[in-house]
């Protein structure tokens, strides 16, 4: 049965209080404005608690399962907590490579096993989860990983270096992608999909420094890892499907996610207020008629955006071009992100030219940094290029 | 106060059931042969065709029932802009929706009921606005004298050739003031047609002088400002729609092309070069939709909001600047054959031109979304 709409009004003004008494202090370092800038210890444990708290007090993996951990509840529950949390301006709920894309995976499409093992530590934020997809020589050709795993008895020798890695040094599991037969005549059959654990003798997960000068991912590195045969998941050769089912969570393109937010949403009103005492000429930035014009037409992108994502689920708005509003939702929002956060940069005037730990940066450097850290998301999960190729072949229906 | 503070957007059934019988009945009876076949027709458009549509009640769709009308909302003619806009259907539709619109929002007294009930049976009407080519300008020298006398001329009078009915935007003690003309009290060659770059549409200068008003034809009073605001804007979100619509099917027309041409021995839209920039239109034409729905979740029967405005005026400069671009490179991505007045890309390139003027362009609007977005947050 639905939940009708008083009680999802009560339930809202529930969550707000929540959220209202629970926000955590600023710790007084710089936190991540996404996953994919976890770089120290201090920034982790502040996440982690933060994460438990927030599934102790119910509000996280809502509509997965009770008996894993999850609130077996409607996701629109969910979906009002995510918007609070949004709301509240809180801080992310860091594990999302478990929360958002490998947990739907093993709630779909898992044992009872594998959701007895996994689902709850995604939530409590025990369990860190990393991904393997990305190698260093094959990032948006994916199909054509390398990195070989033997089967040799009960356990799988593991051989290949991964890229990318997201919080890769602090994960205690990673959804693996690995090639179990190089000699398949598609290349795509000859690959495994691998809930694999990371704490093992021969996998090294080496830090990456990012263009911020700070840390986030590893270059994770595998030589002669054991890892147990039944990390296997669905049977051998089905890696790509499976890989590819996981993009689609990845991409917001198929429901699932345990909830959370995933990032700080830097909203183009954040910027305004922020920019709103800087002068240009002597005179207001907000007066100056030709600023004025690129507000708007970055304010009218960002609502377009978000007018897109609801029109995305009316069905009598979407016959047109079926999927074309889910497939684009990342490059939309990517490609956004990354113009909005430069042009921020750029109404800065000599400021523009300061960096993280100049006193005078404008709020710490935090645009030169959202700037900087937004190239995670047009090139990670698929680049915008191939986002484009996607969209073209899939929803226009071009010739690869 | 955040500058994107309203992002409704909502399509009840009777929306959706509109649109679908105007997309079938758009695409049945325009195909484009149909819409070549009446690019040299004086009138532009078949009056079989337009009965049929006044059978549909789409000319008094948001009129009440008392004049003959179907008792909707404004907000349901969006869609038929749409579906007419993406089968290239001229008719006088869209110029007698508008008509209708700012008379009933300028007055709701019973002597304007007879131009209402013409409306509704089918008689179209059009408002003579502009007296120079500036969409924010608000020269108006089309006046009448003490003794109802009118005299001045209107230019780009949409549809003027069809009309049966001219609101003539004049002036009243100071305030902008409505005339209702009968098209037989015009004087012979006070229609003068213009030559459009859109082949499917109609305009004209008409000259209104010597036309004797009575004093029933007059609307003057506050709410005319009003109702002229609101016009604006229906305007412009209809012509919005329309666009998106257009870009839709000169997108299909492209991406159609582009899977059927080989050259160097390849489908020429394997090619990236071309891919990537249908699918910049492709997402151009998804937010134009987006905006256009959004505004019309937002319209009301009494004057328009902020909200509505600011949505308004989004759809129209984000669905012209939209069909802008897909008629541009329908034509370059055609090659020489999109050179040509054989390729529908010409038909789309006129109407995107056409489209992105209406009501003002992008940069028009642009200009007052900054003003209610940038200096009113503060």
């Amino acid at each position: 049965m639905s939940a009708t709409e008083q009680e999802l009004n009560a339930f809202r003004q529930q969550v707000s209080a929540w959220l209202a008494d629970n926000k955590p202090a600023d710790p007084g370092f710089l936190l991540p404005q996404s996953f994919m800038e976890v770089g120290t210890e201090q920034q982790l444990e502040f996440l982690r608690e933060w994460q438990y708290r927030v599934w102790n007090a119910g509000y996280l993996g809502m509509a997965w399962p009770k008996e894993y951990g999850g609130g077996g509840v409607e996701p629109v529950f969910q979906s009002i907590v995510d918007q609070e949390m949004r709301r509240h301006a809180v801080p992310i709920c860091f594990n999302v490579i478990g929360l958002g894309w490998a947990g739907p995976l093993i709630n779909h499409i898992g044992s009872e096993e594998e959701k007895a093992r996994y689902l709850k530590g995604i939530l409590t934020g025990e369990d860190i989860w990393c991904q393997g997809f990305s190698e260093p020589d094959h990032g948006s050709d994916l199909g054509n990983a390398q990195t070989r795993a033997v089967r040799d008895g009960d356990e799988y020798i593991v051989n290949g270096t991964k890229i990318w890695t997201t919080m890769g040094n602090f994960a205690k599991y990673m959804i693996l992608l690995a090639r179990t037969n190089p000699n398949a005549e598609r290349k795509y059959d000859g690959l495994s999909f691998f809930l694999s654990p990371m704490q093992v003798p021969g996998i090294d997960a080496r830090p990456i420094r990012k263009i911020t000068g700070e840390y986030g991912f590893t270059e994770t590195f595998f030589t002669d890892a054991r890892i147990p045969a039944d990390c296997l998941m669905g049977a051998e050769g089905q890696g790509w499907k499976i890989a590819m089912q996981t993009l689609q969570y990845e991409r917001g393109a198929e429901a699932g996610a345990a909830g959370g937010l995933a990032f700080v949403r830097v909203l183009i009103n954040d910027m305004i207020e922020e920019l709103r005492d800087m002068t240009r000429d002597g005179e207001p930035l907000l007066r100056d008629p030709v600023v004025r014009d690129q507000l708007v037409q970055l304010i009218m992108e960002e609502k377009a955006n978000a007018l897109c994502e609801k029109r995305g689920a009316i069905q009598a708005l979407g016959t047109d071009y079926p999927f074309s509003l889910q497939l684009s939702h990342k490059l939309r929002f990517s490609e956004y992100g990354r113009r909005m956060r430069q042009f921020a940069v750029g109404l800065q005037g000599a400021a523009g030219g300061l960096y993280v730990g100049d006193a005078q940066a404008r709020q710490g450097g935090f645009w030169q940094r959202a700037y900087f850290n937004n190239f995670s998301t047009t090139i990670g999960g698929g680049t915008s290029q191939v986002q484009a190729n996607i969209i073209a072949e899939h929803v226009l229906g071009l010739p690869k | 106060m955040t500058v994107i503070n309203n992002t409704s957007l909502a399509f009840d059934e009777d929306q959706a059931m509109i649109l679908d019988v105007a997309r079938d009945f758009c695409r049945e009876r325009s195909p484009i042969g149909a819409v070549r076949a009446q690019l040299d027709a004086p009138l532009g458009y078949d009056q079989a065709l337009w009965q049929e549509m006044v059978g549909l009640g789409w000319p008094g769709l948001a009129l009440p029932e008392s004049v003959g009308g179907s008792g909707l909302g404004i907000r349901h003619a969006v869609g038929i802009a749409e579906a007419m806009g993406r089968a290239l259907l001229g008719t006088p539709l869209i110029s007698t929706t508008l008509a209708a619109q700012l008379v009933a929002r300028a007055t709701a007294e019973e002597r304007v009921d007879a131009f209402l009930a013409d409306v509704a049976a089918g008689v179209p009407a059009t408002v003579a606005l502009l007296e120079n080519p500036d969409w924010g300008s608000d020269q108006c020298q089309c006046l009448f004298d003490e003794s109802g006398v009118l005299q001045g001329a209107k230019h780009f009078v949409p549809d003027a050739q069809a009309a049966g009915w001219f609101v003539v935007v004049t002036r009243h003690r100071e305030l902008p003031a409505l005339a209702l003309v009968r098209a037989d009290q015009l004087p012979a060659g006070a229609i003068v047609p213009h030559t459009l770059i859109d082949e499917t549409k109609r305009a004209a200068t008409v000259d209104f002088s010597g036309v004797q008003l009575t004093p029933d034809a007059i609307i003057a009073g506050e709410q005319v400002t009003v109702a002229l605001c609101d016009f604006y804007l229906l305007g412009a979100l209809l012509t919005a729609a329309e666009a998106t619509g257009s870009a839709g099917a000169c997108l299909d027309t492209t991406v159609e092309y582009l899977k059927t041409r080989k050259q160097f021995g390849k489908l020429i839209g394997s090619y990236q070069a071309l891919k990537h920039p249908c699918v910049d239109i492709l997402m151009a034409i998804d937010s134009a939709r987006s905006f256009v729905y959004h505004a019309a979740t937002l319209l009301e029967d009494g004057s328009l909001g902020r909200d509505a405005e600011i949505a308004c005026r989004m759809a129209k400069a984000q669905a012209g600047d939209a069909l802008l671009q897909a008629g541009d490179r329908a034509v370059q991505f055609h090659g020489g054959m999109g050179f040509t007045y054989e390729c529908d890309a010409q038909l789309y390139i006129r109407r995107a031109q056409w489209s992105s003027q209406q009501f003002g362009d992008a940069l028009h609007h642009r200009k007052r979304l900054a003003a209610l977005l940038l200096d009113t947050a503060a």
